[in-house]
C-alpha cells in the first residue's frame, strides 16, 4: 500500500464513524457508540502508521507525494481539487493526532458512561478527528481553509456539549466567533499569496513564491500576518486567546483532545507548513516570535492565580503554545514541531487526570475545594506528577528536551532572540510554579470531604442536587447536562488504559530528539524544512548552558511551589496582600476580556443598534420597502373596481371584447 | 347548398345563446345558452368540413362535444350543491367573488 493511499484511508475512517455513529443514533446500545468511534480513530492510527513506515522506508528525495481525488473548480488560473500532500510535515502530524485521539476515545468511553448524549459525542468526536486530519492532510489551501472551518464548527458543538448550560453555550459561541475572525484572516491571507502565485496547491506555489515575491516585500508580508492572525485565534495567542479558557465548559475529553493536543496547535501546524513563504517576510516571523514570547509570559502568570483546575491547564496549554509559536516563527521547525508532540502526550494525560480529580469531586473543578487527593486517587495522581514534570521540563521527561530545543534555536539566532532566550526560561519557571501549585494544592495537605468518602467509605461523592461548577445554577442529570455517574481512573479501566499510555509516552516521548544523540524526529523532517534558510548556529556551551539552566530552572519551580503551597501554608496569602494590584491584574486576566469588551463589542452594539434605528428603519423599512408597498396598493386599488362578482357583467365585457377583436379584423381586411 | 346559410343559422343560434347569457340569472339557463353558443360553432365546424371535403372540422366538433360535456357536468354539480345549500340560484346574487 503506498503511502497516499494509507493517507486517504486515514482520513476515511473518522469520517465513516461519525456517519454510522450520527445515523443510527438511536440503535447503538450501551457503550457500543464508544468503541465504535474508538475503532474508527484506532484504524485511522494504524494506516498513519502504515503512511509514516512508508514515507521513512522512501529516499529523502521521495518523501514529498500529492494524491488528487477529483477536481473541484478547474478553470482559468483556479485548481481547486481534492487534494492532499503526504510529506514528513504532515505524517508526523496525522500520527500524532490520530494516536492521542484514540487514547482520547478510549477514555471517554468510560468518562462519560453516564451522559445521556453518549452516542452524540462520538460522533462529534470523530468528525472533529476528520475534520483535524483533513486541515493537516489538504494539500491546497482550500482544502486547509476546508479544514480549518472544520475543526471551529466541532470545537463549537463539543465545547457546547452540555446545551442546556447557559455557561457552555456562550463559551461555545464565543469560541466560535474568535475563531471566525481566524478564519477570515486566514482566507485573506490566502487571497495575497494566490494572487501573485496563480495557484492553490502549496508545493506548486511554495516553488512560485521565491520567484513572485520580492524577499520582505509588503504583499507576502502582509499575506503572512493575515495567516498568523489565523495561526493566533486557533491557538490561543494574545489577543485572540480568550476563548480557550472558557472553552474548558466542554466535557473533560474535548479539553484533552481539542483545547491541548490537536487543534490548538494547528496554529503552529500552519506556520511550520507554510514556512517557505514565512521566510519571505521576516517581519512576519518576528511578530509570530514576539506574540509567542507575550503569551507564554502572559499565560503562566494568570495560570499561577487561576483557581479552577481545568483553567490552570488551559493558561498553561496557551503559555506552550506561546514556546511552539515563538520557535516555528524564529525558524525552529522540528523544535517547534517535537514540542507540539511531546505537549500532546502530557497535556493530554494532564486533562485525563483532571477529569478523574473531577469525577472523584462530584464535578467541582475548584482548587480551593480540592485536597488531600492523593490517597484516595494514587492512580491518577501518578499520572498527574509525570504530566506535570513533564510540562515542568524537568529531566528527563519530554517535555524538558522539547523545550529547550527550542530555547537552543532562538539563542542560535542571536541578537534580539537572546531576549525571548531569557523569557523563555522566566516562562519556565512559572510553568514548574503553577503547575505544583496545582499539584500540590489538589494532592497533598488534608484530604478534603469527596476524598475521605472515596477513601473511607469506597464509593465516590456525588452532590445531592447537581450544580454548574462556574455559576451553581440548579441542574438535572438529563441530556443536555452531565449525567449522574462520574468516572474515575482508579475504577475504570479504558481510562486508565488510555493514562497509562500517555504517561509513558510523556515519560520517553523525548527519545527521538535528544539534542546531539538522537536525532530521529530531525531526520525525518529534514526534507521537509530542508529549504529552509533561518538557522541558529549554537556552540556547545550554549547547549551545555541551556540544558542546565533548563533542568535549574524546573526543579528551582517545583522547589518554590513547594516551599510556598507546603511547606508555609500561609505564605501564599501574604505574597498575594503584599503584591495586591499584581495579584488583581493576574487574577483578572490581565483584563483581556474587558478591553476586547469596551473596544471591539460595545462598539460593535453600539454601531449595530445606530445601523437598526437610522439605516434599516428610516431607509430600507421606511423608503425602500414603504414605497413599493405604497406604489402596489394604489394600483391594485384602481383596478379593484372592475371585480364586481356580477357575472353577467363579466360576460357581456366578454362578449363586448370579442365584437371589438371582430371589429378590428373586419377594418383591417 | 351555399355555406352561407349554415353559417347564418349558426350565428342565429350564437346571438341567442349569447343574449340568453347575458339576460337570464338562472344558472341552469344560463348553461343551456352555453350549450347554444357551443352548438352554435359545432354547426360552424361542420359547415366549414362539407365545404372544404374534410374531416377536420367534424374532429373539432367532437371535441368541442366532449369539452361541453365536461362543462356541463361541472356546471349542473355545481347548480345542485348550491341547491342543497339553500343558496339563491341566482347569479345575481352570488356575487361575495368581488375585490
Amino acid at each position: 500500500m503506498s503511502a497516499t493511499t494509507a493517507a486517504w484511508i486515514v482520513l476515511a475512517a473518522p469520517l465513516a464513524g461519525t456517519i454510522v455513529t450520527g445515523a443510527m443514533f438511536r440503535r447503538l446500545p450501551g457503550r457500543s457508540a464508544g468503541w465504535l468511534g474508538t475503532v474508527a480513530i484506532a484504524a485511522s492510527f494504524v494506516f498513519a502508521l502504515i503512511a509514516l513506515a512508508r514515507v521513512q522506508g522512501a529516499s529523502p528525495g521521495h518523501r514529498e507525494l500529492t494524491s488528487t481525488l477529483w477536481t473541484i473548480a478547474g478553470t482559468t488560473g483556479v485548481d481547486a481539487k481534492l487534494t492532499i500532500l503526504v510529506d514528513p510535515l504532515s505524517v508526523l502530524m496525522i500520527c500524532v493526532v490520530a494516536g492521542v485521539s484514540t487514547l482520547i476515545h478510549l477514555y471517554s468511553v468510560s468518562y462519560l458512561a453516564g451522559d445521556r448524549g453518549y452516542v452524540r459525542f462520538f460522533s462529534y468526536l470523530n468528525f472533529f478527528v476528520f475534520s483535524m486530519l483533513l486541515l493537516v492532510l489538504a494539500g491546497n489551501f482550500l482544502l486547509l481553509i476546508v479544514g480549518w472551518a472544520f475543526v471551529g464548527a466541532a470545537s463549537y458543538l463539543l465545547i457546547s456539549f452540555w446545551y442546556r448550560r447557559t455557561t457552555a453555550t456562550a463559551a461555545g459561541i464565543k469560541a466560535f466567533v474568535i475563531n471566525v475572525v481566524g478564519d477570515v484572516g486566514l482566507v485573506l491571507g490566502t487571497f495575497f499569496i494566490f494572487k501573485h502565485t496563480g495557484t492553490l496547491d502549496f508545493v506548486r506555489s511554495f516553488h512560485a513564491a521565491p520567484h513572485v515575491f520580492a524577499h520582505g516585500s509588503g504583499d507576502i508580508t502582509a499575506g503572512c500576518l493575515l495567516l498568523l492572525v489565523g495561526a493566533f485565534a486557533k491557538s490561543a495567542q494574545i489577543p485572540l486567546h480568550t476563548w480557550l479558557p472558557d472553552a474548558m465548559e466542554g466535557p473533560t475529553p474535548v479539553s484533552a483532545l481539542i483545547h491541548a493536543a490537536t487543534m490548538v496547535t494547528a496554529g503552529v501546524y500552519l506556520i511550520a507548513r507554510m514556512h517557505p513563504l514565512f521566510q519571505l517576510a521576516p517581519a512576519a516571523g518576528d511578530v509570530g516570535a514576539i506574540i509567542g514570547c507575550l503569551t507564554l509570559l502572559i499565560a503562566g502568570t494568570i495560570g499561577l492565580a487561576a483557581t479552577d483546575i481545568k483553567r490552570v491547564i488551559a493558561y498553561s496549554t496557551m503559555s506552550q503554545i506561546g514556546y511552539m509559536i515563538m520557535g516555528v516563527s524564529v525558524g525552529a521547525y522540528t523544535a517547534g514541531l517535537f514540542h507540539l508532540m511531546t505537549h500532546a502526550f502530557f497535556k493530554a494525560l494532564l486533562f485525563m487526570a483532571a477529569g478523574s480529580v473531577i469525577g472523584a469531586m462530584g464535578g467541582n473543578q475548584s482548587l480551593d475545594r480540592m485536597s488531600g487527593l492523593r490517597r484516595a486517587l494514587p492512580f491518577t495522581y501518578i499520572c498527574f506528577v509525570i504530566g506535570g514534570l513533564a510540562l515542568s521540563g524537568v529531566p528527563p521527561f519530554s517535555g524538558y528536551f522539547s523545550k529547550d530545543a527550542i530555547l537552543l534555536f532562538v539563542a542560535g539566532r542571536g541578537g534580539w532572540h537572546w531576549a525571548l532566550w531569557a523569557a523563555g526560561y522566566i516562562g519556565a519557571l512559572l510553568t514548574a510554579l503553577y503547575t505544583f501549585r496545582m499539584i500540590f494544592r489538589a494532592f497533598l495537605g488534608e484530604p478534603c470531604p469527596e476524598a475521605r468518602e472515596l477513601i473511607e467509605h469506597g464509593h465516590l461523592f456525588h452532590p445531592e442536587q447537581p450544580t454548574n461548577p462556574a455559576n451553581g445554577e440548579v441542574e438535572d442529570t438529563d441530556v443536555g447536562f452531565p449525567g449522574p455517574e462520574h468516572a474515575i481512573a482508579e475504577r475504570a479501566l479504558p481510562m486508565r488504559a488510555a493514562m497509562g499510555v500517555l504517561a509513558l509516552l510523556a515519560l520517553v516521548g523525548g527519545i527521538v530528539g535528544i539534542p546531539r544523540v538522537t536525532l530521529w524526529l530531525d531526520h525525518f523532517l529534514a526534507p521537509t524544512f530542508a529549504d529552509s534558510t533561518l538557522v541558529g548556529h549554537t556552540s556547545n556551551a550554549v547547549l551545555a548552558i541551556g540544558l542546565v539552566l533548563g533542568a535549574l530552572v524546573s526543579l528551582a519551580g517545583i522547589g518554590i511551589a513547594y516551599y510556598v503551597w507546603v511547606m508555609r501554608p500561609g505564605l501564599s496569602t501574604e505574597i498575594r496582600a503584599r503584591f495586591a494590584p499584581l495579584a488583581s491584574l493576574f487574577e483578572h486576566r490581565w483584563y483581556f476580556d474587558e478591553a476586547i469588551d469596551a473596544l471591539v463589542v460595545r462598539p460593535g452594539a453600539w454601531f449595530g443598534r445606530f445601523a437598526q434605528t437610522t439605516f434599516e428603519r428610516l431607509f430600507v423599512d421606511g423608503t425602500l420597502i414603504g414605497g413599493t408597498t405604497g406604489l402596489v396598493r394604489a394600483g391594485s386599488a384602481l383596478v379593484r373596481g372592475a371585480q364586481s362578482g356580477f357575472l353577467r357583467a363579466y360576460a357581456a365585457l366578454m362578449v363586448l371584447g370579442l365584437f371589438g377583436v371582430a371589429l378590428y379584423f373586419l377594418i383591417e381586411s | 347548398m351555399n355555406i352561407a346559410w349554415y353559417l347564418a343559422v349558426s350565428a342565429l343560434i350564437f346571438a341567442i345563446g349569447a343574449g340568453g347569457v347575458l339576460i337570464r340569472r338562472n344558472p341552469l339557463v344560463i348553461l343551456l345558452c352555453l350549450e347554444l353558443m357551443l352548438n352554435a360553432a359545432n354547426l360552424a365546424l361542420i359547415g366549414f368540413a362539407r365545404m372544404w371535403g374534410n374531416q377536420d372540422g367534424q374532429i373539432f366538433a367532437l371535441i368541442v362535444m366532449v369539452v361541453a360535456a365536461c362543462e356541463v357536468t361541472v356546471g349542473l354539480g355545481l347548480v345542485v350543491a348550491m341547491h342543497r345549500r339553500r343558496l339563491p340560484i341566482d347569479v345575481d346574487e352570488l356575487r361575495e367573488l368581488q375585490g
